[in-house]
């Protein structure tokens, strides 16, 4: 087995016992990144001086004896719209194309106090608007398992890196899907947490009230040990939760005895690929046969989630992406002749169609008169869509969905931006509620793999993780490694 | 020509006296070095976000309660967007539909006519950078850089009803506000720096008329005589074009105080949507009436409650007023009164002389350059009312003081200022004085009672004015009337 293929607590065990090196371990990476990247292009930029460094000192601390955290010495990748001081940061954008950060996010802070290393910075779709990474200014990235199909986005890259061999972990963040989506289309395992649960300290904004940072993991396991590291308050983020944190890795218990999964029925509506659902099925199918309990719920108003989701980000996005103007850093054009000019001609050539359509989008909401009717309007569902979950979490314990409604589809594939707002229905209601979700592999369809969901109670992530190990010891489908098949 | 009622309403901005930013930690300490008082979050760097200072809170609860506002438990913060490139983030972090103060007021008091203003609501927010044009002017400069040092800054602004029929209300409301905001100790008030800052809400109505005109928001007014020269030079603009068959737009202008004028800046149709929304990285406060309580205890006495004691001690009301409207000088006062019981004399010596020297070096009292202690202002009434010193050699006495706060007794002794009120002294003097001047002697004795001032004079001169020129009077009369 190649030490590229293994995971975050198998390589943990091995550098503890000395029987590979952290030095070893990350030229490994960066030996198959060279193999692969090409097809891959998972990245954004690669920080190998760094790694290495970082790689020997991990080296030094085992051979003095010293005890190491679970992510010391274990090389991961860091989506590109989490600021790393020094170390460029771009969102995937022109507009921030040669600009490197001053100060580390909160969740890098807590990643280089655990003596982790950082590969580089991932591909996303630019500031996370997208859900095929195609949206990058940088580049397209591909799928491992089918390199001619989308990685899904917004954080593509780090799926792509994870499924690719090309890092052993990675964080992504997720506004509407944006590590779920990618993680189901990719065959791995990836983690939005409960709003508030990780600062969001340096992650730059997309939808402040919905952006959350997590792990994108090849097992569940490696998911509590990245989220034991990242998760807790934050006296930065005034939305972070002031609430103790559990050892993750303390919930990964085979039982799910007498547990209550619902099956919520508007989650497998008219979009939904049948290969999928069947998928689905045969793991609710698998609970049961585990001493679960499943059961069919309604969420009665996830109909209207994506449309309201359509309104509260883009008009979050259209304040957040202000600062993008080209005064104090990012691309500016040089041959405007006043500030105004500057700042409309510096935005419109470093923003991206997608980018623009947003924040146009939110910028129409918000406007005066239209408030009301969008933006206050689109709020007021959003306290029903959390209540729904209320009333369903009163039944039940964990829900269980199809991650997306497809597999991952093909790069050239035409589909008008509101088609591809729509299969962001499964993940983009658990956003609006501020729940945790995971998404583990559950099987395959047209060779490509598929992607459950476990979405939990607001900070109990313990129990979609506990639903989502016992199902992951019982199944292999965690173990299967993308082909990098295809012809690009 | 009809008559036209003026109708003023102000909106100020007061930065508070926080010793860091309202959502960062950096200094808010006026005039360092560019940029130096700047991180990630006030420079609106990707990623960073903002916390709330809880003194920000405390001082705008403080403030409100001074100004007789209700104060709102529930309060959530706004985006206010516009591009600006003063402004790092773009959008200011200010409180919208939902103000921490509302319904408060100040009483005023102008040409003996009390007035109250409504002030319709408090709100925080933070201030923006500061651009530093290349030339004189924006439009004469080759590039403008930006001074983030003052972004982040918290400010409150009040809004007040629209309760102004002068210039002259609309300053007196101005400097009731200012002296309460420092006694309140929330915020420095410095017009020049920028710490207060004022626009102006000016429209015309004619006598009679129920319905205020169209107003004209008039910006960049920096002292309290900008604010009444715009509002009459406005006043006098509005009138003009209403007479001349024209009508007033709805517009933004700027004070020009180099030529007097005001000049529109913006129309009604250029203005700014704001797109208020509410700001996703600040979680909403509640706050509770234990806390509200704890601050309205700590509310110290106010300019109103201040001039009522002084009143009480015999202090005119026009000096008790001009005392109290300066928060320092009020406090100097109470300081001098601990040393004297004439208050009204120490009112007039503050007011008189010390005020003279304050103008003409164009500082305030707590200055170095101003170097009398109250205590030494106090003693040197003292002397006066004892009849050590006549007033005209208090003076003299007072000059002396200036330079380095000796004591006025110590000084009184080392200039030989003492007043000669010994009556074996005098008496010797006044025979002489009689002895030496047979013919205004006689004068006097034929019933030119003017005489007798030549001989006090004598008097005087001889004793370089020290002499008791009550006593010398005195003797003087009885002498020659024997």
């Amino acid at each position: 087995m190649n030490l590229y293929d293994k995971t975050v607590h198998e390589l943990h065990e091995q550098l503890k016992k000395k029987e590979i090196s952290s030095v070893e371990l990350t030229n490994a990476l960066y030996d198959r990144i060279g193999a692969v990247e090409d097809k891959v292009a998972a990245y954004v930029t690669l920080d190998k001086e760094n790694a290495l460094k970082q790689a020997a000192k991990v080296d030094e601390m085992i051979a003095a004896g010293q005890d190491i955290k679970p992510l010391a010495g274990i090389p991961g990748a860091i989506k590109d719209n989490i600021s790393t001081k020094g170390l460029r940061t771009t969102c995937s954008s022109h507009i921030l194309d040669n600009f490197i950060p001053v100060y580390d996010a909160h969740v890098i802070e807590n990643l280089r106090k655990d003596e982790t290393i950082f590969l580089g910075k991932t591909n996303m779709d630019e500031f996370a608007m997208g859900s095929t990474t195609k949206t990058s200014y940088f580049k397209m990235t591909h799928n491992a398992w089918n390199l001619n199909r989308v990685p899904g986005g917004s954080s593509g890259g780090s799926a792509a890196a994870v499924s690719a061999g090309e890092a052993i972990w990675a964080l992504g963040s997720d506004t509407g899907g944006s590590i779920r989506q990618p993680a189901s289309f990719n065959g791995i395992v990836g983690i939005k947490p409960t709003y508030g649960r990780v600062s969001r300290y340096g992650c730059v904004a997309f939808a402040s009230s919905l952006d959350q940072i997590g792990p994108l993991t090849r097992d569940v396991t490696d998911a509590a040990l990245v989220l034991n590291t990242i998760c807790g308050v934050d006296a930065h983020d005034s939305t972070s939760l002031p609430v103790d944190v559990p050892d993750f890795t303390k919930a990964l218990r085979q039982d799910v005895k007498g547990l209550r999964i619902g099956l919520p029925k508007e989650f497998f509506g008219k979009g939904t690929d049948p290969k999928v659902k069947e998928q689905i099925m045969l793991a609710a199918e698998k609970y049961k046969e585990l001493g679960a309990e499943v059961m069919e719920v309604s969420l009665p108003h996830t109909e209207y989630a994506v449309i309201t989701y359509y309104i509260i980000a883009p008009a979050e996005a259209s304040a957040n992406l202000a600062r993008f103007d080209g005064v104090r850093y990012g691309y500016r054009n040089k041959l405007a002749t006043s500030a105004p000019e500057m700042t409309k001609k510096s935005r419109s050539e470093g923003f991206g169609a997608e980018v623009k359509r947003r924040i146009m989008l939110g910028t129409y909401v918000l406007s005066s008169g239209y408030y009301d009717a969008y933006y206050k309007k689109a709020m007021q569902v959003r306290t029903l869509i959390k209540r729904d979950f209320d009333e369903v979490f009163k039944k039940c314990d964990v829900l269980l969905t199809p991650t997306s409604p497809v597999v991952a589809y093909s790069l050239d594939e035409k589909m008008d931006p509101l088609t591809i707002y729509m299969l962001d229905v499964t993940t983009i209601p658990v956003n609006m509620a501020g729940l945790p979700g995971i998404s583990i592999p559950c099987g395959f369809a047209d060779g490509m793999p598929v992607g459950m969901q476990l979405i939990g109670k607001a900070l109990d992530e313990e129990t979609i993780l506990r639903a989502a190990y016992t199902f992951e010891q019982a199944t292999e489908f965690h173990k299967a490694y993308a082909p990098l098949g295809g012809d690009k | 020509m009809k008559n036209y009622i003026t109708v003023v309403g102000l909106e100020v901005h007061a930065e508070l006296k926080t010793k860091t930013k309202a959502f960062c930690s950096c200094s808010t300490e006026f005039g360092a070095e560019p940029n130096t008082h700047v991180c990630p979050v006030c420079l609106g760097m990707p990623g960073a976000l903002p916390v709330l200072n809880k003194k920000v809170v405390e001082y705008a609860v403080l403030a409100g309660l001074a100004l007789n506002c209700e104060i709102q438990k529930f309060n959530k913060f706004d985006r206010k967007n516009y591009f600006y490139p003063d402004l790092a983030k773009n959008y200011q972090i200010s409180q919208w539909d939902q103000p921490i103060c509302l319904n408060g007021h100040i009483d005023i008091n102008v040409n003996g006519e009390k007035k109250r203003i409504g002030i319709t609501r408090i709100h925080m927010e933070e201030d923006a950078g500061k651009l530093v044009h290349s030339g004189l002017t924006i439009s004469t400069s080759d590039f403008s850089a930006v001074d983030y040092n003052r972004a982040g800054v918290p400010l409150i602004e009040i809004v007040s009803e629209p309760d102004m029929r002068s210039a002259q209300e609309a300053r007196a409301y101005m400097e009731q506000l200012k002296a309460i905001l420092e006694y309140t100790d929330v915020s420095d008030c410095k017009m020049q720096e920028g710490s207060l800052r004022c626009d102006a809400n000016i429209s015309v109505m004619p006598e009679g008329a129920t319905e205020f005109g169209t107003r004209a928001e008039i910006k960049n007014l920096n002292s309290f005589r900008a604010l009444e020269r715009a509002i009459e030079y406005e006043t006098e603009r509005q009138i003009e074009l209403i007479e001349d068959g024209g009508h007033v737009v709805q517009e933004t202008r700027t004070w020009d105080d180099i030529n007097g004028v005001t000049l529109s800046m913006r129309s009604k149709e250029e203005a700014h949507d704001y797109r208020y929304f509410p700001e996703p990285d600040l979680v909403p406060i509640n706050l509770d009436d234990a806390w509200i309580d704890k601050i309205r205890e700590e509310l110290p006495e106010l300019p109103a409650q201040r001039k009522e004691r002084l009143l009480k001690e015999d202090v005119p009301e026009e000096s008790a007023d001009l005392i109290v409207s300066n928060k320092k000088m009020a406090d100097y006062f109470d300081e001098g009164a601990k040393g004297t019981k004439n208050l009204k004399a120490l009112a007039n010596w503050l007011l008189g002389d010390v005020s003279a020297f304050l103008n003409a070096e164009g500082v305030e009292i707590d200055d170095p350059a101003f170097k009398i202690t109250p205590d030494h202002v106090a003693g040197l009434v003292n002397l006066i009312d004892k009849g050590v010193l006549s007033s005209k050699l208090a003076k003299k006495v007072f000059a002396e003081m200036l330079k380095d706060n000796e004591a006025p007794e110590v000084l009184v002794k080392k200039l030989g200022l003492e007043q000669v009120s010994d009556a074996g002294e005098l008496g010797k003097m006044v025979d002489e004085v009689i002895a030496a001047n047979p013919q205004s002697v006689a004068d006097f004795k034929a019933g030119k009672k003017k005489a007798i001032g030549f001989l006090v004079g004598q008097i005087m001169k001889q004793t370089h004015g020290k002499a008791n020129p009550g006593m010398v009077n005195k003797m003087l009369t009885e002498k020659l009337s024997q």
